[in-house]
């Protein structure tokens, strides 16, 4: 059971969670499924910090991301797999 | 583990049990809190409890009022209350309420008086309650005697990985043995209002519940001027990586475990089914929240953070815990249990939790919280609408 880089919730998520202090640019992150402790490898493209997502595959405009196996927003610009997931490319569908 | 089937608690006078053993002098009002900080000034081992409110208000906002003023007396974990208002009605009317628990409580007022012959005389009452409530020990109480509420604050994405788990973790275990539990934050269940809907633990549990986030979220819809970012979530919540309300909202329910609820009550209500997991109407905003569940009768506070909210409660202990590794590191004076060796999967939730129980044993026997050594009283009063 090796320290993972990135956590993810659920085998349906399309983003991981970065549980290190930051990931470096071009980091081939150690990603653990809590849901079905299988391990998965995902690339970094950004340095991006402790908290923050990395999409784990192409997400086009208007596609959902899910988390927690559920919906929690929807893309607005479009992101590539191993890219930093936040306020920049997503938004809420509710308010 | 084995979980210890009793705690040292403060026995009262209505069959309730403290955690803590606090003589309080509660204002009605925001004018009578110079009169109740001079007498919790002149007497020792007694805490006033200012607020901004409590003139003027009419309706549902003033029935809240009430409902605030007198379940915080009335809270197992105080043991003697002077009341102190503006006018003889509502200060007696306050007074009423907290009595019914048979513990000391007594009300003066300031009117046709004048501040410093007030203060001479309830003086005069909170010494004689405080010398009386110091005699009081602890004795051996049964689990089931603890109330629980939770509520996260500065959230991040690590509160929904690992410290709202924790906290669900602890209530699946401590619900089997009888304690009432307690979620709110109406808000910041919205995207994950349906899954939340269906944990009601009745048809009427759960329409009751959609009703309520309904018409929270009606009036948000109403107010709102732009899409809420920085207000939620928060800029702290964006800075940790949280990214729309519905991930916060997730991360938030991860809080009650696999329970379900069995009732929903209004804002500082208290419950009446008996043991079990309540959802109370509340503001997501942490000393709101914290004020309204302790005024509907919680006597002991979970409170998981990420980015590192510092709230405290004058009169229910405020138990933090964090799973974010930088906030248990930098802000450590504020955090009573420390669960992100979590992330780095050093420690699996079950170990979390019984970690967390421990704590909040300790907590609900005596030992301060971080919030409370460090003077954090925070008691807000919820407002529904402006006063008439």
């Amino acid at each position: 059971m090796s320290k993972p880089d990135l956590i993810i919730h659920d085998e349906k998520d399309n983003v991981g969670v970065v549980v290190i202090e930051t990931t470096k640019k071009g980091q081939d992150c150690n990603a653990w499924i809590m849901e079905n402790d299988k391990t998965v490898n995902v690339p970094s493209t950004n340095n991006v910090p402790l908290g923050h997502k990395i999409a784990l595959k192409d997400l086009k405009v208007g596609d959902t991301i899910f988390k927690y196996g559920h919906d929690i927003g929807k893309v607005v610009k479009e992101i590539k797999k191993g890219e930093h997931v936040h306020v920049h490319n997503v938004k809420t569908k509710k308010w | 583990m084995s979980i210890p089937k009793s705690f040292l608690g403060y026995k009262r006078e209505n069959g309730r049990a403290g955690t803590r053993n606090h003589v309080i002098i509660l204002p009605v009002d925001d004018i009578s809190n110079a009169c109740a900080e001079a007498v919790a000034n002149n007497i020792k081992g007694t805490i006033a409890l200012p607020h901004s409110y409590g003139r003027l208000q009419f309706g549902a906002d003033l029935e809240l009022h009430f409902r605030t003023m007198i379940g915080t007396g009335r809270n197992p974990n105080v043991a003697a209350v002077i009341v102190i208002g503006i006018e003889p009605k509502w200060t007696k009317k306050i007074v009423d309420g907290i009595a019914e628990t048979g513990k000391p409580v007594e009300g003066f007022h300031i009117e046709r008086s004048g501040d410093i012959q007030t203060i001479m005389k309830a003086s005069k009452k909170a010494q004689e309650f405080s010398m009386w409530a110091s005699e009081k020990q602890r004795e051996e109480c049964p689990l089931s005697d603890l109330w629980i509420s939770v509520k996260c604050g500065e959230s991040d994405t690590t509160s929904g990985l690992a410290s709202n788990p924790t906290v669900g973790n602890l209530m699946d275990k401590l619900e089997p043995l009888g304690v009432h539990l307690c979620f709110g934050e109406t808000s910041e269940l919205t995207g994950a209002e349906q899954v939340c809907a269906k944990r009601g633990a009745t048809p009427e549990a759960q329409k009751k519940f959609m009703k309520t986030w309904s018409d929270y979220n009606d009036f948000i819809l109403k107010e709102a001027t732009n899409d809420l970012s920085e207000s939620q979530p928060t800029a702290g919540n964006i800075a940790g990586g949280l990214t729309t309300i519905e991930e916060k909202a997730f991360g938030n329910f991860q809080k009650i475990g696999s329970r379900k609820f069995i009732d929903v009550l209004e804002p500082a209500e208290e419950p009446k089914k008996g043991k079990g997991l309540y959802f109370m109407d509340t503001s997501s905003a942490a000393a709101e929240c914290v004020t309204l569940q302790a005024a509907g009768g919680f006597n002991i506070h979970l409170f998981p953070t990420g980015q590192g909210n510092i709230i405290g409660n004058p009169i229910e202990p405020v138990v933090k815990l964090t799973a974010n590794p930088l906030t248990a590191k930098l802000m450590s004076e504020h955090v009573d249990c420390d669960v992100s060796k979590i992330l780095s999967r050093e420690m699996n939730l079950d170990q979390a939790g019984d970690k967390l129980i421990e704590t909040t044993l300790k907590v609900a026997n005596g030992r301060l919280t971080c919030a409370e050594a460090l003077g954090h009283r925070e008691f807000v009063m919820t407002k529904l609408y402006r006063s008439a």
